[in-house]
């Protein structure tokens, strides 16, 4: 396989004397759906926090396309093209499409001055060409919009940026079965488009839908990578909570050992 | 009541609907059709209004539909309502309110209150007074202005650090600002006079709300201000014409140049029968052209909405939150200010009663008659004008009703009461068409 686009190495994060990681491989290549699965606790969240710099790992490292890189926080994310879409959107329901999608990047002509049609006009083009099509005009506000329009809309705002990869947090958590098609179909095409995709789901349905590898945490350890084409419902159960862990948790010196 | 609230505003909802989807048909959540009719035709953008209103995306409909009420009660209770001499009064009086109010929309934007607007702006008309005096400092009148507005608006900043450096909500921070300048103004006043009244006795200033525009400039005050409305439209248009979006139909923007044209005639012709467009009417004018500016062409007032909307969105999108709220305070400060020496130069004094009585209620009435939401992140300024209007039309129709005080004030309490009810009911109706 090609180097992947995003890499975590021996990742390590400890909250006192709770171990959230513990020397976790993490990868995600171009033009790939990686699913991020595991029970509550297992450290999903935290893992993504550390990759963004929210709660920088203890150890371990990061490497995007390859190179190791120091990521302090989101923007610096960003910056790289890593983009987190989390569970609340983060979107400002009084705002027009066209403005969430640029809020805090708003183009302007001398300086300070809003460049609407501009704006509006690249919405436009973005969520058409992540076939978004369910949005009747990217100047109604956020708050008329469903659930899966909302996910759109978030999709779009970080794709728009030249994003390269694209964590999910719980994308399909809160919606019915169209919008949960119409936000797969998304991230489908996403990946399609070469981007990296992480989609984090509890959801397991939605996950083979989607996914083309799934790694599964416990216990803040990797148990599995398993390829969506080999493997069962069953054994991603399996390895959710009962996956063979390398280290016996609260027994630091006993995993250490293992390299 | 029995009606379960939800089924009720779901079933306003698909009535909403109803011009483009039959009403036994529900609307399937995922496949929701914009509830946007096509807009490039008279008819079509009738339609989207009218929509939006049933949705809940009133605007300026009710303060209209309640100017031409009170204009109804008032004209027929009482002759003189409607005189040319009324309504260069309406004019005068409604200027300091409205340029106060334009301030405090900008902070009820943002989902924060200030309740200290009226006695600073008393801080500021006593300021600039006391700075003016002949027998004493006997400054410039430019340079007391701006020492005065620059007071204010350091007020104004100094609450915001403590609202938003200490976290207090500013609803209480802006109280205490309310005690705190009533008793400055109060001690100044008793420092600086023993009558408890100081008059102003520049001429400068005195004319700011006293003076007249000439016939010839009330016109051309008119048409220019017409002109430019026209000509932002045409442009607006023809740019976004220019990418291939839709954009408003030109009968619709004639016909809405024609009818602003209509009204803005008739008031010059109208006050130009008495003694003509107030020079503070061209102020409050300019400074409404000003912050409308400011908070819907620019990035800063893209921010001031967003934050309101949702100040954890503005955060995660790399706004400065605490900056805007700052920033916004401080234009609160500084139109306070502004009100404030417009007050003092209309009533030529500033005396201890300053910036008390009903001012705060009116100011704050007015932006929220206006349109302006308390919940945040909706409201224009043009809201901060129309509730000023409203606010002063009844005061001065009541006043020449010879009203009991307390009759007025309850008059006054329940338009009030009406206009956050509007506010309240159109969210709500907003909320059912919205998330699912």
């Amino acid at each position: 396989m090609t180097t992947p686009l995003l890499a975590c190495e021996g990742a390590s994060k400890a909250f006192g004397a709770v171990q959230a990681l513990y020397r976790v491989d993490f990868e995600v290549c171009g033009g790939e759906v990686m699913a991020l699965v595991g029970d509550n606790g297992a450290g999903k969240s935290t893992l993504v926090k550390g990759v963004v710099g929210i709660y920088p790992f203890d150890e371990g490292q990061v490497r995007f396309e390859g190179e190791q890189v120091d990521i302090h926080g989101p923007r610096d994310a960003a910056r790289l093209g890593i983009e987190v879409v989390y569970q609340d959107l983060a979107l400002a329901d009084n705002l027009d499409v066209t403005a969430n999608m640029f809020l805090g990047r708003e183009r302007t002509r001398t300086g300070f001055v809003l460049d609407e049609s501009n704006m509006e006009h690249a919405a436009q083009e973005t969520l058409e060409g992540l076939s978004v099509t369910s949005l009747g005009s990217v100047r109604q506000t956020v708050a008329g919009l469903s659930g899966g329009q909302r996910q759109a809309v978030a999709v779009a705002k970080s794709v728009m940026w030249n994003s390269k990869v694209l964590i999910l947090d719980e994308p399909t958590a809160a919606l019915g079965v169209a919008q949960t098609r119409q936000v797969l179909d998304l991230v489908r095409r996403l990946a399609d488009r070469d981007l990296g995709v992480v989609i984090i789901s509890h959801n397991l349905h939605d996950v083979f839908e989607v996914a083309d590898r799934i790694t599964v945490l416990r216990l803040g350890q990797r148990v599995a990578v398993l390829d969506r084409a080999k493997t069962t419902q069953q054994e991603v159960v399996h390895a959710i909570t009962a996956g063979t862990l390398d280290q016996v948790p609260g027994m630091a010196d006993l995993g250490a050992n293992e390299t | 009541m029995t009606i379960d609230p939800s089924t009720e505003s779901q079933a306003g909802a698909a009535s909403g609907a109803a011009p483009v989807v039959t009403p036994e048909e529900p609307l399937p959540p995922a496949t929701q059709p914009a509830l946007e009719a096509p807009a490039e035709t008279l008819g079509g953008y009738v339609r989207r209004w009218w929509q939006g209103v049933l949705a809940g995306e009133l605007g300026s409909l009710p303060i209209i539909v309640g100017l031409v009420v009170i204009a109804i009660v008032f004209g027929t209770l009482d002759d003189t309502f409607f005189t040319e001499r009324n309504f260069t009064n309406l004019l005068l009086q409604m200027a300091a309110i409205a340029t106060i109010a334009i301030g405090v929309v900008f902070v009820l934007l943002i989902g924060e209150i200030d309740l200290s607007v009226a006695f600073v702006s008393a801080v500021g008309g006593v300021t600039m007074t006391l700075l003016l005096r002949p027998d004493a400092s006997d400054w410039p009148w430019w340079l007391a202005i701006a020492v005065a507005l620059a007071v204010t608006t350091a007020i104004g900043l100094v609450q915001a650090l403590v609202i938003t450096k200490a976290g207090v909500p500013s609803f209480v921070v802006t109280l205490a600002g309310l005690l705190i300048w009533s008793g400055v103004v109060l001690i100044l006043m008793t420092e600086y006079s023993t009558s408890g009244t100081v008059r102003i006795q520049d001429d400068t200033v005195v004319g700011i709300a006293n003076n007249f525009l000439s016939d010839g400039w009330g016109w051309v005050v008119g048409a220019g201000a017409l002109a430019g409305y026209a000509l932002t439209q045409a442009q607006t248009a023809r740019s976004r014409r220019a990418r291939g979006l839709d954009a408003k139909p030109g009968v619709v923007i004639v016909l809405q140049v024609a009818g602003l044209a209509a009204i803005t005639f008739a008031a010059v012709w109208y006050a130009n029968r008495d003694r003509g467009v107030p020079q503070v009417t061209l102020l409050v004018l300019l400074l409404f052209l000003f912050w409308s500016f400011v908070a819907s062409r620019t990035r800063f007032g893209r921010h001031v909405y967003a934050v309101g909307g949702s100040a954890e969105a503005a955060r995660r999108a790399g706004i400065n939150v605490d900056r805007v709220r700052i920033t916004v305070f401080m234009i609160a400060g500084f139109m306070a200010g502004l009100g404030g020496i417009i007050l003092a130069s209309r009533l030529r004094s500033v005396a201890t009663n300053t910036g008390g009585g009903n001012l705060l209620l009116n100011v704050i009435a007015a932006a929220v008659i206006g349109g302006t939401s308390l919940f945040g992140g909706r409201g224009r300024v043009v809201s901060a004008l129309l509730g000023a209007l409203v606010i002063i039309a009844i005061e001065n129709g009541m006043g020449l009703l010879n009203l009991a005080t307390g009759t007025r004030f309850v008059i006054t309490g329940l338009v009030l009461l009406a206009a956050v009810l509007v506010d309240a009911l159109s969210k709500r109706r907003r909320a059912a068409r919205g998330v699912v």
